[in-house]
């Protein structure tokens, strides 16, 4: 029988909907056992979020002050401890995942998958490459560990109506001090979480400045959506980095995703493939972008996104 | 500090769109332009910076691949590396592999700081920088998007999904490149020319006494599915009226 032990992920209050995700993933491995691990200082509230999620077995915690933020190098051998009892060791592909399995992979002497994508059989997965325009399925040898990233865009967040059992373990492996944590800076937002949002409006190059940008932020508040980039309007200072969408920033799912000049560089597009619905405005009717999208109007962004707002009333 | 040891791999350039073999058998690569790995290109430029301020003595820029990945270490001596190792193997081989030969290489050179790209454009897997620091035992930084070194600790901004992250490691350590760390130099026709003169030293993963870890196979590549194509519509009220038909807005 398999068992999946998923690491948690989450801001030291809220688990993320990325683990969510994770675990829709794990269920999807027939005769699964799934146990979520909350590494924090004060794991209680997450547990008590991630023990509802339908399909979670166990809710396990490990509480230490050191895990108050989360260092990839202190966490890895604190899930190398745990992992003995487990067939299958899980992380969110973002930017926490990518950072800790490669390590938890590496110490435990396996290969990891990244950014798994469908599940084929308890041993076998596909995954993009080449920013998605191969998909690969990859095989792990039967006697090995699986440890892999899951592609949080390929699956569902796990809804809400299960009752996990949570029980507090301990994980003491000698954790070293050569890397230490000095702070975040996280634009503070009110807005919809990108990576989770049902709705993103993403501006590119062609808002000009990052004041033309509040355009977006306009017509994103009107539709309720998380803002997104596309990296020139990142490179370019319009938007923060955290905004980005595409190969190397987010990559997301949401129900509507209204791409505003942006051309739609294969980069950006692998970000956005698994939208439901993708609206694109640009001015130019040769773009990219118009390959992709669902709706597509050619126009001035600078005309349209008034009267678009004023459309929705 | 004295030395930075890069990562130099050989990709499909940037600007190609690869076409999946019918067989499923792999990608076609038979004649597609190869270049250097653009988040290579940033750990180098970074390790080049370094060397310059005069934080850094010596760079040393490590390909594993075929031999013809040594016109990508070719490339890197021109951007400026002091010297390059190509460890050659013509079979894929997996991040960890990469990992493995990376470490044996440190064992000898002893480098006090390790730059790598944060992933490679061709496999996206984003592991050997991690595996690397895991493996050596030291500090890892990924996603960098600004290095400071002071002495023998280095301060790293990093990319994160919520933000920017600041931490603080302990030298030696592995740095991943970020897109943002800075922008590569254009390599010029006196430096390609100075470049043939530089060291280029192979060896090969037998020789380095790593065997190459077989616990992750690719069995079967194929296209993506394509998206539908979808509509043009003539001005905002269709639009509207389009994502109203579709529940999209109410």
């Amino acid at each position: 029988m398999s068992k999946i032990l998923i690491i948690a992920e989450h801001d030291g209050k809220k688990l993320s909907p990325a683990s969510a995700r994770c675990v829709t993933c794990a269920a999807q491995i027939a005769g699964g056992e799934i146990t979520l691990a909350v590494f924090a200082a004060d794991p209680g509230p997450i547990a008590q979020q991630a023990a509802r999620l339908t399909g979670v077995a166990q809710v396990i915690t490990i509480t230490d002050a050191r895990h108050a933020q989360s260092l990839a190098a202190v966490l890895a051998p604190q899930v190398v401890q745990l992992a003995a009892s487990y067939t299958h060791i899980f992380g969110a592909s973002t930017t926490f995942g990518k950072d800790l399995m490669p390590r938890v992979a590496a110490l435990l002497g396996v290969p990891q998958i990244s950014d798994a994508m469908s599940v084929e059989s308890p041993t076998r997965f596909k995954r993009p490459i080449y920013a998605g325009n191969a998909i690969i399925t990859v095989e792990v040898a039967a006697n090995r560990k699986v440890v892999a990233t899951v592609r949080t865009a390929s699956f569902e967040a796990a809804l809400d109506g299960g009752a996990a059992t949570i029980s507090a373990v301990s994980a003491d492996a000698p954790a070293p001090t050569h890397t230490r944590y000095v702070s975040l800076s996280a634009a503070a937002s009110d807005r919809p979480d990108l990576q989770s949002a049902p709705r993103v409006v993403s501006g590119g190059r062609a808002l000009a400045s990052k004041e033309n940008f509040q355009l977006i932020y306009s017509l994103a508040d009107k539709l309720n959506a998380a803002v997104g980039a596309s990296r020139a309007a990142v490179d370019a200072g319009y938007a923060s980095n955290e905004l980005q969408v595409g190969q190397t920033g987010k990559i997301i799912a949401p129900e509507l995703y209204v791409a505003v000049g942006i051309s739609g560089a294969i980069q950006h597009l692998t970000g956005i493939k698994d939208a439901r619905t993708i609206v694109a405005i640009n001015k130019d009717a040769e773009a990219p972008i118009f390959e992709v999208a669902d709706f597509g109007l050619v126009g001035d962004l600078f005309q349209i996104l008034p009267a678009l707002e004023a459309a929705l009333g | 500090m004295q030395k930075i040891i890069v990562g130099i791999k050989r990709v499909v350039d940037y600007n190609v769109r690869v076409r999946v073999k019918p067989d499923g058998s792999g990608v076609a690569l038979d004649g597609v332009k190869m270049s250097v790995n653009p988040f290579d290109e940033i750990a180098l430029e970074e390790a080049l910076r370094i060397k310059e301020r005069g934080e850094a003595t010596e760079i040393i820029a490590v390909s594993i691949g075929p031999d013809d990945a040594q016109q990508q270490l070719r490339t890197a001596l021109a951007m400026g590396a002091d010297r390059a190792i190509l460890v050659k193997t013509d079979q894929a081989i997996e991040p960890l592999t990469a990992a493995h030969a990376l470490l044996a290489i440190i064992k000898t050179e002893q480098p006090d700081l390790v730059i790598v790209g944060k992933q490679a454009i061709d496999d996206d897997a984003a592991q050997t920088g991690p595996m690397l620091a895991a493996l050596w035992g030291r500090p890892q930084a990924t996603f960098c998007s600004k290095l400071t070194i002071n002495g023998t600790v280095a301060t790293i901004v990093r990319e994160v999904d919520a933000g920017l992250e600041t931490i603080e490691v302990d030298l030696p350590a592995v740095i991943s490149a970020d897109l943002r760390l800075n922008e590569p130099r254009y390599v010029k026709l006196p430096d390609i020319m100075k470049a043939k003169k530089k060291q280029l030293d192979v060896t090969d993963l037998a020789t380095l006494g790593v065997s190459i870890d077989d616990g992750l196979k690719t069995v079967h590549t194929e296209a993506p599915k394509a998206r539908a194509k979808g509509i043009l519509v003539k001005d905002v009220a269709e639009l509207v009226d389009a994502l109203k038909k579709k529940g999209l807005v109410s």
